[in-house]
Order: structure tokens, then C-alpha cells, then sequence
């Protein structure tokens, strides 16, 4: 694994019987001892510690010192509301393109005088050449680079976190702040990729080990790796960028209509006005051709990545594609993601082919399992 | 016990062979969710694909590792598939075949070769 980057946490997920594979570009542990199925069901129903340090953390610093004017340019990449949201929180937000299709999917905060930025690892290197075409006469763009950044997650994240910073209790879902621990600022937000309550924290490299050591010494907390990291966000239906949303999808196709606020839409305050609006809002106006939805498999075989799905149990051409699938730790069962016709109704059965076989499964709304935000 | 190159277990008993896979396959494959055994009376050939393993990373298939019939398969498998990984050389067996020719596991690696295979 010569090419491979390794984040500041490569020798504790060692340490820790990590078994590590190549992941957008880095060395990440798949899994611990402990084993995919078991993290799953720890993260559950304790607290478990994530690695995401190989994601991309951008501050975007407004050159006349004014955020609002950083806002304004970020607006002008994204179908999201950025001017409208408030200091001390967080939004979901998507790059897009001309035609609509989805660059990247991203988390930013209004931390007062800049924003705050994070982006998927694979995308990291065009997102920021993305971020300084466009932005650079409004923003200074500041790839992040001497920060880690982790994730705690799981019903029993905010008493391990308050043990170390307390403040963090009283934190509310998509809230941010920077709260010291031992002399350290932390740049929290209460977030996360598991339809679990939890935290995303980024912390100094040369700090981060220690940080990671003191929460996996409570009994409570646990390491887990990206294995049970994708099991988690299927069961809380949430997309993976390359798989479930890309280039080729629309947000409007991806389900992703509720991270389009009102002010970017048809008669919002400031309508449109960003890359691919056209058919964005046309879309969002019309309904899109297909659409992302939840598939629950009869029986236990799961439907993997890739399956072909088809309106019968026998002939006729495919009329779409597992985008993400396997089997839910939580539910006990198969689950999957898939692009449908969109006039197929929620209840409806359809046909996925696993090894030649046609078996019956139901589109089912998402979450596959309620999420336990800290709302 | 006889091993396979597939990481598959034989144990004869009495006029049937019982296969399964090894430890090691079960902690390569992970934490197993599903799986899917042939019908009783199916005749194989051996390399045939005749068992699916899904584990939560994967599926993989088992291999017949003879010529012969399959003649009963272990229901307990389908309904939880995570005793592959608990007690993969003993509950967990996958099926039981008559073979046309038992002198065919001679020739199979037994514990120490196969311990040398697999480091």
C-alpha cells in the first residue's frame, strides 16, 4: 500500500488490531477484533469512535471580513440556503454542475466570521480546486491540513464527550462550537453518519492520539471501522458519494429535495442562481423520471452494489440499479438503496437478480431504522 | 478431518462425508448473514458452485470438493447464518454427501499441510 496516504491515527488503529484497506486514497481500518457485525451493534447501543480524519476540512475566511459575503459566493455553488443559516449551526449542502448532476455532498457550519467546511476524501483534492475557481475573489480558501478529525457516535456519545469537554452536552443536533479540552480547541459539531446521536470533532494532530486514547479508555466507547461506518448510514438511509448520488444524479433524484430550502426555490428569495437550476428547479417543479429509494429484501440474501432490479419476476429489461446494499445489524435483515421509476409508490414489490434469480423486494420509505438525533 | 485448497472441511462419517468450511475461511469471510445450502438429492460435480456464504463484507460460494449427491443440508445455517462463525468446523457444517469415491480424500491435505497452506 506504497501510494496510500495514513492519517495521524494510522499507528493507534495498528495498536488496536485495525485491519486496514485502501479507501479514497488512504490506509483506513475496514474493522478491529471486534468485527463488523458487533461495532455495528456497539455504535448502537454504547459508543463508537470513528476515524474520518481522511476527509477534506476547508475554511472559507471572507476578504472583506464580512461573512455574509462568503455566504453569498458559496450560495452561488450550491441549491442550498447558506446566507439563511445561523451562527453556531450546521447544514447539509451539495456541490452540483451544469446539468444538474451532483459534484460532491458536503457539511458546513457559520462559525461567525468564516465558514466551516467538510467534504468527502475522494472528492477533496477537485473540491477545493472547485472552491478556489470560484470563490477566490470573496474567500480566502484554507485547506485544513494539521487537524484530525473524528466521530463519536452512539446513545452513550454525550456522557463519554461531557466526561472530557462538558459543554458539549448542552449542544443540540447540527450545532457547532469550539470548546477547550486541556488547552486544545475542539471544533465540534453535534452530527454524525449513523442516525445516532453523536459528535463530529476535529482536533489538532498532535493532539488527536491522546484525545482518541482518553475516550477509548471509558468502557463505553468503543473503535470501529468503515465496514460497520457503511452498515450504520444504510440503516439511517443515508447516501454515499460515488455510490448512491454522482455525477449522473440530480439531487431531486437523490431524494435530496429537503436540502434544497426555500429561498434557493421557485419563488424563494433568492431562486436559483446555481449551477444545473434549471433542470434542479424544473424537477423539484415536475417530479423527477426515477428516484432514489429504500428497497427491503424478502427473505435474508442480500442485494448487493450493482443488482439489477426489474418490474417482474420474469422478462423484461431492468428498470434500475442497486446503488448500495447489504444487510442491517440493527433490523436483522437485507436492506438496499436503488434508482427507480418514480412513479413506482412506496409499498410496491420489484425484483432484484442475485446470482440469476429474481427475488422480491418492497420499496420501503428511509430510514430503514428511526434515527435518535439530539434535536 | 481432510482440507481443500477452497478452505473447505471433510469428515467422514459412516458412508457420508460432511463438509464445512475452516476457521480461518470463517474469520476471513467475517461476520456471516445469509446463507443459501442446495437441495437434498442434487447430484454434483466437483468445483461446482453449490453453496452462497454472504458475509457482511461479501458473498462467496463453497465449492463441491467431490463428485457425488448431496444427501442432507443443515437447515440450522439459513435461520442463523452466525454460527459459521462461532463453531465453524463442528454445528456449523453445510452439508453432508455421498461421494462416488471415498478414496478420493487420500489425496486431500490433512490438518498439517493445511496449516502450512494458510501460514
Amino acid at each position: 500500500m506504497a501510494d496510500l496516504k495514513r492519517t495521524v491515527l494510522y499507528d493507534l488503529h495498528i495498536a488496536l488490531g485495525g485491519k486496514m484497506v485502501p479507501f479514497a486514497g488512504y490506509e483506513m481500518p475496514v474493522q478491529y477484533p471486534m468485527g463488523v457485525l458487533k461495532e455495528h451493534l456497539h455504535t448502537r447501543a454504547q459508543a463508537g469512535l470513528f476515524d474520518v480524519s481522511h476527509m477534506g476540512q476547508v475554511i472559507l475566511r471572507p476578504k472583506s471580513g464580512d461573512a455574509a459575503d462568503a455566504a453569498r459566493a458559496f450560495e452561488a455553488l450550491m441549491p442550498v440556503d447558506v446566507l439563511g443559516l445561523a451562527e453556531g449551526r450546521q447544514r447539509y449542502g451539495l456541490f452540483t454542475n451544469e446539468a444538474g448532476g451532483i459534484l460532491d455532498d458536503l457539511m458546513f457550519a457559520n462559525r461567525g466570521d468564516h465558514l466551516f467546511v467538510v467534504v468527502n476524501a475522494g472528492c477533496q483534492d477537485q473540491d477545493i480546486a472547485h472552491m478556489r475557481a470560484h470563490l477566490s475573489d470573496a474567500c480566502v480558501v484554507e485547506e485544513i491540513t494539521d487537524r484530525a478529525l473524528v466521530a463519536l457516535q452512539g446513545p452513550a456519545a454525550e456522557a463519554a464527550l461531557a466526561r472530557l469537554v462538558p459543554g458539549a452536552a448542552e449542544m443540540t443536533f447540527m450545532q457547532v462550537a469550539i470548546l477547550d479540552w486541556q488547552g486544545v480547541d475542539l471544533w465540534i459539531s453535534r452530527s454524525g453518519y449513523t442516525g445516532e446521536d453523536g459528535y463530529e470533532i476535529s482536533v489538532p494532530d498532535a493532539q488527536a492520539r491522546a484525545f482518541c486514547e482518553a475516550l477509548l479508555a471509558m468502557e463505553e466507547v468503543a473503535p470501529i471501522g468503515l465496514g460497520a461506518r457503511d452498515s450504520l448510514r444504510l440503516e439511517a438511509g443515508m447516501c454515499l458519494y460515488g455510490h448512491d448520488i454522482d455525477t449522473t444524479t440530480s439531487p431531486v433524484e437523490g431524494n435530496l429535495g429537503w436540502a434544497i430550502q426555500k429561498a434557493r426555490r421557485a419563488g424563494g428569495a433568492r431562486e436559483g442562481g446555481f449551477p444545473g437550476a434549471a433542470r434542479i428547479l424544473r424537477e423539484l417543479a415536475e417530479g423527477p423520471a426515477r428516484r432514489r429509494v429504500g428497497l427491503k429484501p424478502e427473505g435474508r440474501a442480500p442485494m448487493r452494489e450493482g443488482t439489477q432490479v426489474f418490474a417482474a419476476a420474469e422478462g423484461g429489461a431492468p428498470i434500475g440499479a442497486i446503488t448500495s446494499g447489504g444487510f442491517g445489524p440493527s433490523i436483522e435483515g437485507p436492506m438496499a438503496m436503488a434508482y427507480l421509476p418514480a412513479t413506482l409508490a412506496e409499498g410496491a414489490t420489484v425484483y432484484g437478480d442475485v446470482r440469476g434469480k429474481r427475488l422480491p423486494a418492497t420499496i420501503v420509505p428511509m430510514p430503514f431504522l428511526p434515527n435518535r438525533f439530539k434535536r | 478431518m481432510k482440507y481443500t485448497e477452497d478452505h473447505e472441511w471433510l469428515r467422514v462419517d459412516g458412508d457420508v462425508v460432511v463438509v464445512g468450511i475452516t476457521a480461518h475461511a470463517s474469520e476471513q469471510l467475517g461476520d456471516v448473514v445469509f446463507v443459501e445450502l442446495p437441495e437434498p438429492g442434487t447430484a454434483v460435480s466437483t468445483g461446482d458452485e453449490i453453496c452462497v456464504i454472504e458475509s457482511v463484507k461479501a458473498a462467496s460460494d463453497i465449492r463441491a470438493p467431490l463428485d457425488g449427491e448431496i444427501v442432507e443440508v443443515n437447515g440450522d445455517l439459513a435461520d442463523n447464518p452466525g454460527m459459521v462463525n462461532e463453531d465453524p468446523t463442528g454445528k456449523a457444517w453445510f452439508f453432508k454427501m455421498k461421494v462416488a469415491d471415498l478414496s478420493a480424500l487420500d489425496a486431500m491435505m490433512d490438518e498439517a499441510a493445511y496449516n502450512e497452506m494458510i501460514g
